[in-house]
């Protein structure tokens, strides 16, 4: 018990935790905008990898730290695309529509790095993200290390989650989304474009979820390795669900999660010689899959999430 | 008066069905049109067209602009219909339920590139028309906890919220009760003086001679006639509405036997006023068809449920050959001798996946003829599809085919085969010959009679008047939940019956 309570009291676990949580906010918040529109967008494991694979290949390529983000978003957005184009016009299942975007992403990530590096043992590393030194606030006890020490991706989807609770609250934008996500017919018969917004919505999001995957190899570690994603993206999922569809619980939600795995991690090595690793492994999944249970009795699920909707049928 | 709308001749096919046919109407400004037909006489088609979420086959629609000049609209876009000032208030509400009123009303009238929004000019442009209008709704509350009187009142604001000059209303008042389908109007009446020109879709006749200025009757998707309300009145209406007669066919006469279905002050509280039904009693006795007419939406629904073991009653008493069933359910009711026609053939009355010969068995397959052990024997299936496609002439791609693949009306041979077979004591036959050709209903009107001779009680729930009174021995009428012995076969006098009119006054003997 001791340990559990020193470990919570340390300025690297809450470090930590905003830092494994940095990639899914990106990811949760994409996933948020895709199905306030009413579009499940299963496509996310795939363009984490799309986005973790384009960022840093743009930066290898010499675009620098910021050209590789808005390349990673931009491959985010081309297959947010072909996924919006399939199930909004075209209505075909969201489901399975999403899960080939999954499988196509990945792929496409895997055969651009063997083709543009053939030879390569393992894979070249490039000069990602440094944390933060900003002056007094990087300085400040515990708030220091913990808010102000992480990388500029960190800060990036901070402000995002504000971003979006803005646009989807304060502006004309984001009330027309989310009514598109309740009732397509709404904005219809106020002659707004429902394919148009449900489009927008799930190639923006997808381009958030690239940055999710982005922050891996150009923030958390400095080079792209196969199977670096390993499940984040379903966890996004899970965590929209958690959040009820909600920025601020979004946020809160990756940060759970991101406490868990940081927590497992320093179990391990506190009590992992009476208790085998894998448990500690499982602890996050198991932990989300609770908290999924209590938190989405209540949910408020978009009334329209996976109904396509047709122009002229009424 | 001025002109301010036309519709010229506009025409919408759906498939082989001919929803309008080349329909014109004018609208004057100030004028209050009513738009009057029967279920499916192409209404709310009409309409549709007229707001562009329809593109018509043929035709054109010219609108007033501010200055009264007409000019041709745009078809087929929302948008461009707003823009001219037209209005649409749907029977199912366009609202989104997570939003507050003020964010509904104001949705798609301002640009969606604009940052920040001005909530307050919005708001003090809504009281003003709150004021003017007397149409007040709470505009801070999310509308999915409004209730459906004020959802209504938060369409119309949405409407002229958009300055709309014409205002169309698609059944207003289905889901308003009586005050507040009063006051609605009392609103209209107020916003016609300043100019507002509206037309509103009903079949409820009292309104309509109460609060229109003029009526247009549809049937069948074309104008029948059109008449100055201060000219009407409800027979001629109701004549308009029903059209011309049509042949009948012939009945045998027959002493009904013993009772077979008995419903003893049932009462069912469903979701809305429309799935429920109040203290009915109802008995149908052998050798008899009982015709229960009525404009869907009254209770059918309910009743059938009832009937066929899919629903229950929350008061009252349920006898199928003089045995109480006190806890039906739809296995209980087959075995009591219930045979169940559905009204939605294509989803209640098959599994569109299975075949056909499974189709034809799937209400008995504990009969060990068809299973022993829980093994299903698919010859005697098999045989049993045979001789019935035969005998009742399902014509399609053959017994081991899906079932969906038939058409529709051989859907209903299909589901007459297998309700028949059973020699059912008591047959449910809800809107029977809906949809189908002439040919297919006079079949199915043939095997009902037969049923009929062969001494079953039949229940007939139809919406269509002229094969009530061409089958049913006796009819009643289902409105708002509460039967009626109709007590005659006038087809006047039913017509109005099934609008809610003077019930009292015509019922002979009260049931």
């Amino acid at each position: 018990m001791m340990e559990i309570l020193q470990i919570l009291l340390s300025e690297s676990f809450w470090a930590a935790s905003l830092r494994i949580a940095t990639p899914l906010i990106f990811g949760v918040l994409g996933a948020l905008i895709c199905e306030k529109s009413g579009v499940l967008n299963l496509g996310i494991e795939g363009i984490f990898v799309a986005g973790a694979m384009a960022g840093w290949i743009a930066v290898w390529a010499g675009a620098g730290l910021w050209g590789g983000l808005l390349f990673a978003a931009l491959a985010g957005g081309f297959f947010g695309l072909i996924h919006a184009l399939l199930t909004v016009p075209l209505g075909l299942s969201q489901h399975v529509s999403g899960l080939g975007i999954t499988l196509f992403a990945t792929s496409v990530s895997y055969f651009i790095y063997r083709t543009a590096l053939p030879t390569a043992t393992s894979p070249p590393r490039i000069e990602p993200f440094r944390p933060l030194d900003l002056p007094i606030l990087s300085d400040l006890p515990f708030i220091g290390p913990v808010l102000f020490q992480q990388t500029a991706m960190t800060m990036l989807a901070l402000g995002m989650v504000v971003l979006v609770w803005y646009v989807l609250n304060r502006t004309a934008l984001g009330v027309a989304l989310q009514a598109v996500g309740d009732n397509p017919d709404s904005v219809d018969a106020q002659g707004l474009s429902v394919y148009g917004l449900r489009i927008g919505a799930v190639v923006a999001g997808s381009a958030l979820m690239a940055l999710g995957g982005a922050f891996l190899t150009m923030s958390a570690f400095d080079a792209f390795f196969f199977g670096m994603v390993n499940g984040r993206g379903w966890i996004c999922i899970a965590l929209v669900i958690f959040a009820s569809w909600r920025p601020g619980k979004a946020l809160l939600g990756a940060l759970l999660f991101g406490a868990f795995d940081a927590l497992q991690v320093r179990l391990q090595t506190e009590v992992g010689a009476m208790v085998p690793g894998q448990v500690f492994l499982m602890a996050p999944y198991i932990l989300s899959i609770f908290a999924l249970v209590i938190a989405a009795r209540k949910a408020d699920y978009p009334r329209a999430l996976l109904t396509p909707w047709f122009k002229g049928q009424r | 008066m001025q002109k301010v709308l036309s519709l010229n001749g506009l025409t919408k096919r759906f498939g082989t069905v001919l929803a309008n046919d080349a329909v014109d109407l004018d609208l004057h400004k100030g004028e209050v049109l009513a738009l009057l037909g029967e279920n499916g006489a192409g209404k709310t088609t009409l309409m549709n067209m007229l707001f562009g979420h329809y593109m018509p086959d043929d035709g054109t629609v010219d609108v007033a602009d501010r200055s009264g000049h007409m000019a041709p609209l745009p078809l087929g876009h929302p948008q461009a219909a707003l823009a001219a000032g037209i209005g649409m208030v749907h029977q199912h509400f366009t609202l989104a339920e997570n939003l507050n009123a003020l964010d509904n009303i104001v949705l798609g009238a301002e640009p969606l590139t604009r940052i920040r929004r001005d909530r307050r000019r919005a708001r003090a442009k809504i009281e003003q028309i709150m004021k003017s209008s007397g149409l007040i709704a709470p505009l801070d509350v999310r509308v999915g906890q409004l209730s459906v009187g004020e959802r209504q009142r938060v369409e119309i604001l949405k409407a002229l919220y958009r300055d709309a000059r014409i205002l169309v209303l698609d059944e207003p008042t289905a889901v308003l009760t009586p005050q507040e389908a009063d006051a609605l109007f009392e609103n209209i009446g107020a916003m016609t003086g300043d100019g507002l020109s509206v037309i509103f879709i009903s079949h409820k006749l009292r309104e309509v001679l109460a609060f229109s200025t003029r009526i247009a009757v549809l049937r069948h998707g074309v104008k029948v006639g059109e008449i100055a309300t201060a000219d009407a009145d409800e027979k001629v209406i109701a004549r308009m509405m029903v059209g011309a007669d049509t042949p009948v066919a012939t009945r045998d006469k027959m002493t009904p036997g013993a009772p077979v279905l008995q419903l003893k002050g049932v009462s069912v509280r469903g979701n809305s006023k429309r799935d429920s039904l109040s203290d009915i009693t109802l008995t149908v006795h052998q050798h008899e068809v009982v015709g229960i007419a009525g404009v869907s939406g009254n209770g059918q629904t309910a009743l059938a449920g009832l009937i066929s073991g899919l629903g229950r009653a929350d008061n009252g008493m349920i006898v199928i050959d003089g045995v109480e069933i006190p806890r039906p359910d739809p296995k209980v009711m087959i075995t009591a001798g219930v045979g169940r026609i559905p009204e939605d053939r294509h989803h209640d009355g098959i599994i569109g996946a299975m075949s056909v010969a499974d189709n034809m068995v799937i209400e008995r397959l504990d009969d060990p003829e068809i299973q022993s052990y829980g093994l299903l024997n698919r010859a005697a299936i098999r045989a049993n599809a045979d001789r019935l496609i035969k005998d009742y002439d399902v014509r399609g791609p053959g017994a081991e085919a899906g079932a969906r693949l038939l058409s529709g009306g051989n859907i209903q041979k299909l589901i007459l085969a297998r309700v028949f077979e059973q020699n059912p004591r008591l047959i449910l036959a809800n809107q029977p010959t809906r949809g189908l050709d002439m040919g297919a209903a006079a079949d199915v009107a043939r095997r009902l009679l037969e049923a009929r001779a062969r001494g079953a009680g039949i229940v007939l729930i139809s919406e269509d008047l002229d094969e009530v009174l061409g089958l049913a021995d006796r009819i009643l009428v289902i409105h708002d939940g509460q039967l009626h012995e109709a007590g005659t076969r006038d087809r006047q006098a039913i017509g109005l019956m099934m609008a809610g009119e003077l019930a009292g006054e015509l019922t002979k003997e009260p049931t």
